[in-house]
This record gives structure tokens, C-alpha cells and sequence, in this order.
């Protein structure tokens, strides 16, 4: 006899509110991390952990449509934020990753201090959402699975 | 800080010592794994109270962080193990 599907709609539901409360936090996480607790790597985990409740909820094969950046090249695309960062210092025939802020007027906001530092957390930030689901989708995604199924 | 304000902390952090006392032996004694699943959330929850009376207790606001971060954890953890005591699986491959 086929079993029947589980119907989780409270989970989904409650997923799909509170995933987007635990992305604003992390974001809150990520750009408090001058002044206060936080920074890119709990922020980053704060990100992998949203992502990841969407994953229990929803399963591998909706959210394949849904997410269309694999993890691993995230991990290359902080990598390359934060060399780039470092990099950039030499423009200004300064060492390697000096970094700088400035006072600036933004509309809106008013002034507001931005600091160089920041684009190197935010290369921090994506290796370890990349490097976290990285891990966790290996882990969930077994390729034998399917034959222990059958057998 | 006053010094009745202090008191009434610490004696609530006595209390809910107390309580992940009794929550510890649910989660070591519990007759079946829903039984230690609960008193794993039940402790999440107090471990946010605690962190909220120790933010109290020495005058700061950057545990406030701290309490949003172990909710957010607790309810993640809970939500997995669930899944895994009702289906086996904690992340499914194909669901339509």
C-alpha cells in the first residue's frame, strides 16, 4: 500500500513568517558588527540557519528551484570579496589590507560613517554561508539513497 | 542599581536553576525521545530567561542579542529534531 504524504502546513506556514524575521536579524547581526556584538560570522550563520529551516520545511527539490546559487560558489565569491579588499589597498600604494572610512551624507540617513572594513566582513559573510550549506547539503544529500530505497 | 532589583534577580535565577534541575532529569530519565525533545525546548526557554536576568543583573544591553540568537536556535533544533522523530529524516530530497 503507498503511504500517504505527511501534511506539514503549519510548519511551511510558520516557515515561510519567521525565515524572513531570522534574515533581518542576520542582517541586523551583519551590520551591527562595527559598534556591537555581531559581524559577518554569526551573521552568516544567522543566514545558513534561515536558509537551512526553508530546507527542513520545504525539502531539497523546491528549493533547488528556489535557490540558484550553489553554496560552493559562494564560498569562492566571498573569498574573492575579501582578497579584493586587500587588494584594493595597493591602489592607494598603501599595505596590504589597510583599511579606511569616511563620512558621508546619504539621503535619507544623513551621515553616516562607511568603512572598508565592512566589504571584508561581507566577504566573511558569504564563505560562511557558502561553507555551512556547503556541509549541510552533502550531508542531507545521499546518492545512495534512492538504491537502499528500492532494495 | 537598587538593591531590591538585585534581590528579586537573583532569586528568580535561583528558581529557574531550580527548574533546569528538574527539566535535566526529564531529559536524562524521559520514558520515550518526544519526552527529552520537549525538555531540550523547555531548557532553550529558560536559557533565554536567564540570559535576560543576567542582562539585568550586570547593567548591559548586548545580551539582548543573545536571547533573539538561542529563540532563533531553540526553535530550529526543535523544528529538526521533530522531523527526525516523526519521519527519519531531517532534510527530505523530493517533496512534490
Amino acid at each position: 500500500m503507498k503511504q500517504f504524504r505527511t501534511n506539514d502546513l503549519i510548519l511551511k506556514t510558520t516557515t515561510t513568517i519567521i525565515a524572513f524575521v531570522i534574515l533581518a536579524f542576520s542582517i541586523y547581526l551583519f551590520l551591527a558588527g562595527h559598534n556591537a556584538p555581531g559581524g559577518g560570522f554569526i551573521g552568516g550563520l544567522m543566514t545558513a540557519a534561515a536558509i537551512v529551516l526553508l530546507y527542513i520545511a520545504f525539502g531539497i527539490g523546491t528549493m533547488a528551484r528556489v535557490f540558484k546559487w550553489s553554496s560552493t560558489t559562494l564560498i569562492a565569491v566571498g573569498l574573492l570579496t575579501a582578497i579584493a579588499t586587500g587588494i584594493g589597498s595597493f591602489l592607494f600604494k598603501q599595505p596590504f589590507l589597510s583599511h579606511t572610512f569616511g563620512h558621508f551624507h546619504l539621503p535619507f540617513v544623513g551621515d553616516f560613517e562607511l568603512a572598508t572594513a565592512m566589504l571584508f566582513d561581507l566577504g566573511v559573510y558569504f564563505t560562511v554561508i557558502g561553507v555551512t550549506m556547503t556541509i549541510i547539503l552533502t550531508i542531507a544529500d545521499d546518492q545512495n539513497e534512492e538504491k537502499s530505497e528500492l532494495g | 542599581m537598587s538593591d531590591l532589583l538585585t534581590n528579586v534577580t537573583l532569586i528568580c535565577l535561583i528558581l529557574l536553576g531550580a527548574c533546569m534541575l528538574l527539566l535535566l532529569y526529564r531529559v536524562i530519565i524521559g520514558p520515550s525521545n518526544p519526552d527529552r525533545a520537549v525538555a531540550l525546548d523547555t531548557i532553550g526557554v529558560i536559557i533565554i530567561a536567564m540570559s535576560g536576568l543576567l542582562a539585568i543583573l550586570t547593567e548591559t544591553t548586548y545580551f539582548n542579542d543573545i536571547i533573539l540568537l538561542v529563540g532563533i536556535l531553540t526553535f530550529i533544533g526543535t523544528v529538526a529534531l521533530a522531523k527526525f522523530l516523526e519521519k527519519g529524516v531531517i532534510i527530505e530530497r523530493d517533496r512534490n
